[in-house]
């Protein structure tokens, strides 16, 4: 092998890696301790075995499919960059955190090209060149993971919100509450309804209370849903009474111009209790205790 | 009249009509209006916010509060939508050309003290509501 393919060989970033990985690996590390080492957040030996690992892949890729990050030889070097970016995700480190983790690399492996292409600017840039957009790549890539990992705990918050939201509470034989608290919008009246007419069916409930006391604002749109719920209950054969209906809301009902006059509505959900209890012909008599 | 404050709230999308109605609610409390009137006001601009988003395609809510002689809270909700052909019809109640009950538009008139409708057709609507404390 001539002088000049050995050279050419050691200047890729395969070759940079295979013959300097110590001393990269010991520059990357005194490089983050620079800039966004977080000791508080993850131990030193832990980052150094991390740190390793990652430039093995990242060798073993590189000789396989050299600079192209997209290839399948760079799958190993992806499941790392994903795994390590939604782990710190969890630990609380910022993104920008995580991508420097990438781009804190390009110091050391600058570098050593630089030390094999001497004399050589031509090699020097075009090596230069490919490493930057190998490392763009990686560290565009963290953060696409990081905000991915970031939206699904947010829609599984979302999803657990919805269903925590929306209990069916039995009252008493046959009269089941319903306490709503935030916005009444389409996909949580859809919740809302399926579980009322669920609750009715189980507890073969003749009356449902919906309170609707936690709810800030009623609408038109909040007000449809509401009347939709009802006649929906109503074809199970239960009635809905509406309590928690404050002043305010009243007032704005009106001016809306929404007809709730053929719906039982009280301002109490005890009031509204009181209601079922008749309806059912359930009366309570206060009995003297005797001492 | 004084322009005390002015803000710009995008609305685009059924999430916005919640931040609209927060935004609506922090600031009429502000200028200390009463439970009932703030409750007026929040109300119509969801119902206003919401049509903007439907009807509209989307827009922008400015929010300006007002003082002197009077203070008061005075929204505008403005789109580049297909604009409402017969405003007079579209105020009645009970007239929807979407899924609604047909009351907000003619609704949020009543719950508010000043309200102004300027549509052109292919060109947008703009509604102007104010509450005087």
């Amino acid at each position: 092998m001539s002088e000049i393919q050995l050279n050419q060989k050691n200047g890729t970033l395969a070759g940079v890696l295979g013959s300097h990985m110590d001393k990269i690996l010991a520059e990357w590390l005194r490089e983050m301790s620079n800039t966004v080492r977080r000791s508080d957040l993850i131990k030193e030996s832990d980052l150094r075995a991390e740190c390793s690992r990652f430039l093995q892949l990242m060798k073993q890729a590189t000789e396989l499919d050299g600079n192209n990050f997209q290839s399948p030889a760079f799958d190993g070097v992806r499941d790392m960059l994903a795994e390590i970016s939604r782990n710190r995700s969890q630990k609380g480190f910022k993104p920008s955190e995580t991508a420097t983790f990438v781009f804190s690399l390009k110091r050391p492996l600058f570098n050593e090209i630089q030390a094999q292409h001497k004399g050589d600017a031509e090699g020097m840039a075009a090596g230069i060149w490919s490493l930057t957009e190998l490392l763009d790549a990686m560290g565009l890539y963290t953060t696409e993971v990081f905000l991915k990992s970031r939206e699904d705990i947010v829609r599984r918050q979302q999803e657990e919100l919805l269903e925590l939201s929306t209990p069916v509470v039995k009252l008493w034989e046959g009269i089941l509450a319903l306490p709503i608290i935030g916005t009444l919008d389409s996909a949580r009246t859809q919740v809302v309804m399926e579980s009322l007419l669920q609750a009715i069916v189980q507890s073969n409930s003749r009356v449902a209370i919906i309170d609707i006391t936690g709810v800030p604002t009623v609408d038109t749109v909040v007000a449809q849903h509401l009347l939709k719920t009802i006649t929906a209950a109503r074809l199970m054969g239960a009635d809905c009474i509406i309590s928690g209906v404050r002043p305010q809301i009243a007032q704005t009902i009106v001016h809306l111009g929404i007809n709730l006059l053929d719906i039982t509505t009280k301002s109490t959900l005890a009031a509204a209790f009181s209601v079922a209890l008749q309806r059912l012909g359930i009366t309570f008599v206060r009995e003297t205790v005797k001492s | 009249m004084v322009v005390v404050s002015a803000e710009s709230v995008p609305v685009k999308s059924e999430p916005d009509v919640v931040a609209v109605r927060r935004r609506v609610r922090e600031v009429s409390a502000q200028l200390g209006l009463s439970l009932v009137d703030q409750t007026k006001i929040i109300t119509a601009a969801s119902e206003l916010a919401r049509n903007t988003i439907i009807y509209g395609g989307g827009g922008t809510m400015q929010v300006q509060t007002l003082n002197g002689p009077r203070v008061g809270l005075r929204l505008t909700f403005e789109d580049h939508g297909p604009g409402i052909p017969d405003v007079a019809l579209a105020l009645r109640d009970g007239f929807t050309t979407g899924s609604g009950l047909g009351l907000g538009l003619g609704g949020s008139k009543r719950l508010v003290n000043e309200f102004e409708i300027v549509s052109r057709l292919g060109e947008g609507t703009r509604i102007t509501i104010t509450r005087w404390k």
